[in-house]
């Protein structure tokens, strides 16, 4: 069974129509990344499945159940990691997921989360102590404390400088390695190609692409030749590029500067958002 | 029960730990009635010693500091930084949440006045409270209406930036009017007027009957009528307009 199904989501604020019938299903135990540019409706989609907010249409299935009809029992079964920080700045690590971890009937024991999000030599520091990194590691734990099948996860990483981007993906592999079943959105390519088994691509409240980050780079199968001829840059495109260098080479022998490159994932996806920043 | 005692420990964690928040809800009140009782708790207002009038007015003024104006400032601050958002999302049931959250407010009310009977005993030989019954109905009661209006209030600020800026400057023009520092009767009409319909000249005066005349809560419908009926609107505001999600923009 699929952890969620979503069918022709839309939602409007107002005149302005933030999804425009998106469909999509992540299997259980799958990390599937929304990636889009800001604006593009992830968070909208996000907090519908969340229980936030109302749809206006289609059909969406979050753990068997409608998310806008959210129980106890079935928020004891979802973690969620908004987009900005929430945490109590005067309680200590510890004592944050002790909080939370006693909302839950069958919480992961908090010093087992301390060492996942990689707090452990700031167990006992206090929330307003903490670098950005690693209070948003800490908005990690508080998700998985409770010991969730299914993490949302809005934008983790945004804002971070490289290191604690690293830290961060660490941790989200941590969460993967447990089995979870993860929505990560995100508009950083890189982000999605590390950590997603699958990836949508959202612009303009549609998805206009879904698949694994190796297929989506693949829907593309032209290539680049690129060499210089007497000093001149010549740039071939074509979907055979053995035979062209074969045919190069009879012809002009060995060619200066020779590149042959795919399009890169961050390519296709600035070109299937294009006009969207 | 046993969501509703988590939560509340770690609301008077958190209390506590917020040196600034403690100090303005609970220990403010305090300290005003030690520097008006020294300076003027040897005078007579009307037929009472100051001392003994100014500790029921110091108690009016903490239910305001705390169940009114801290309750809203922490609540917004919660609100804005997405704590209670997030709190939504657990299995936590919001009215197991707001239930502590009260509880945890009306614990802090109940110590202030305690410290302040006790410090009125110790330092102004005020009689401790003979009344003793209805003066706990009558804080239970202004703890409730104060702690309505404080939650309705949220509702009118939108960012944590502003929300001591706006809560101070509601709640401390009305401590004062309403009589809690000094006796209203020595003000002009049109400060009267206005202290007339304010809950906590309600409160104030009913604290005062019981404290210092030896009336029942019971006594004084009117004064309860006046508070329960603020309550009442702030409930029905906090039902309608209170907001677990952020401000958007």
């Amino acid at each position: 069974m699929a952890a969620i199904d979503v069918k022709d989501l839309r939602k409007s604020y107002g005149a302005s129509e933030v999804l425009r019938g998106i469909s999509f299903s992540i299997a259980e135990g799958e990390v599937f990344g929304l990636l889009g540019p800001n604006g593009a409706g992830k968070t909208t989609t996000v907090e519908i499945l969340e229980g936030y907010r109302a749809r206006d249409a289609g059909s969406v299935s979050v753990l068997g159940l409608d998310p806008s009809r959210a129980t106890s029992a079935w928020r004891e079964r979802v973690g969620v990691v908004l987009q900005s920080s929430s945490l109590y700045p005067n309680l200590s690590v510890r004592e944050s997921l002790a909080l939370f971890a006693g909302y839950y009937s069958a919480p992961r024991p908090v010093d087992d989360v301390v060492e996942i999000i990689g707090l452990a030599e700031k167990r006992d520091a206090r929330v307003r102590t903490l670098s950005g990194g690693q209070q948003r590691r800490l908005d990690l734990g508080l998700a998985l404390v409770g010991d969730p099948e299914l993490i949302f996860l809005d934008e983790p990483t945004t804002g971070f400088d490289p290191s604690a981007r690293r830290a961060a993906w660490e941790t989200i592999r941590a969460l993967r390695s447990l089995g979870k079943t993860i929505l990560l959105t995100t508009h950083y390519l890189d982000e999605a190609a590390q950590l997603a088994d699958r990836v949508a691509v959202l612009a303009k409240g549609e998805i206009v692409t879904v698949g694994s980050p190796a297929e989506l780079t693949s829907v593309r199968p032209e290539a680049q030749i690129r060499y210089r001829r007497g000093g001149e840059e010549v740039v071939l495109v074509t979907e055979e590029p053995g035979r062209v260098l074969h045919d190069l080479y009879e012809a002009e022998g060995e060619p200066e500067g020779l590149e042959v490159r795919r399009a890169t994932l961050e390519e296709i996806y600035l070109e299937l958002t294009e006009d969207e920043e | 029960m046993r969501l509703f005692f988590h939560e509340l420990r770690a609301g008077q964690r958190l209390f506590w730990r917020n040196r600034e928040a403690a100090f303005f809800t609970f220990m403010l009140p305090v300290i005003f009635f030690l520097i008006f009782g020294s300076i003027y708790g040897r005078d007579r207002i009307g037929i009472y010693k100051a001392s003994d009038f100014l500790e029921a007015g110091m108690i009016g003024y903490g239910v305001a500091a705390t169940a009114f104006a801290g309750l809203a400032i922490t609540m917004v601050i919660r609100r804005e930084s997405g704590v209670l958002k997030r709190i939504r999302s657990t299995p936590l049931p919001p009215a197991t949440y707001i239930a502590a959250v009260l509880g945890s407010t009306l614990i802090v009310f109940a110590l202030q006045t305690a410290v302040i009977v006790v410090l009125g005993r110790v330092l102004f030989s005020v009689p401790f409270p003979a009344r003793w019954i209805s003066l706990i109905l009558t804080c239970l009661l202004g703890a409730a209406a104060f702690a309505a209006l404080g939650l309705a209030i949220t509702a009118a600020v939108h960012s944590a930036e502003g929300s001591s800026a706006v809560v101070n400057a509601i709640y401390l023009p009305v401590a004062i009017i309403s009589g809690t520092f000094f006796s209203p009767h020595s003000y002009p009409p049109y400060l009267r007027a206005v202290a007339d319909v304010l809950p906590l000249t309600y409160f104030t005066r009913l604290t005062r009957a019981v404290l210092l005349d030896g009336k029942e809560i019971w006594d004084e419908p009117r004064a309860v009528a006046v508070i329960a009926g603020w309550g009442l609107v702030g409930l029905v505001v906090a039902v309608r307009r209170f907001r677990w999600e952020p401000t958007a923009g």
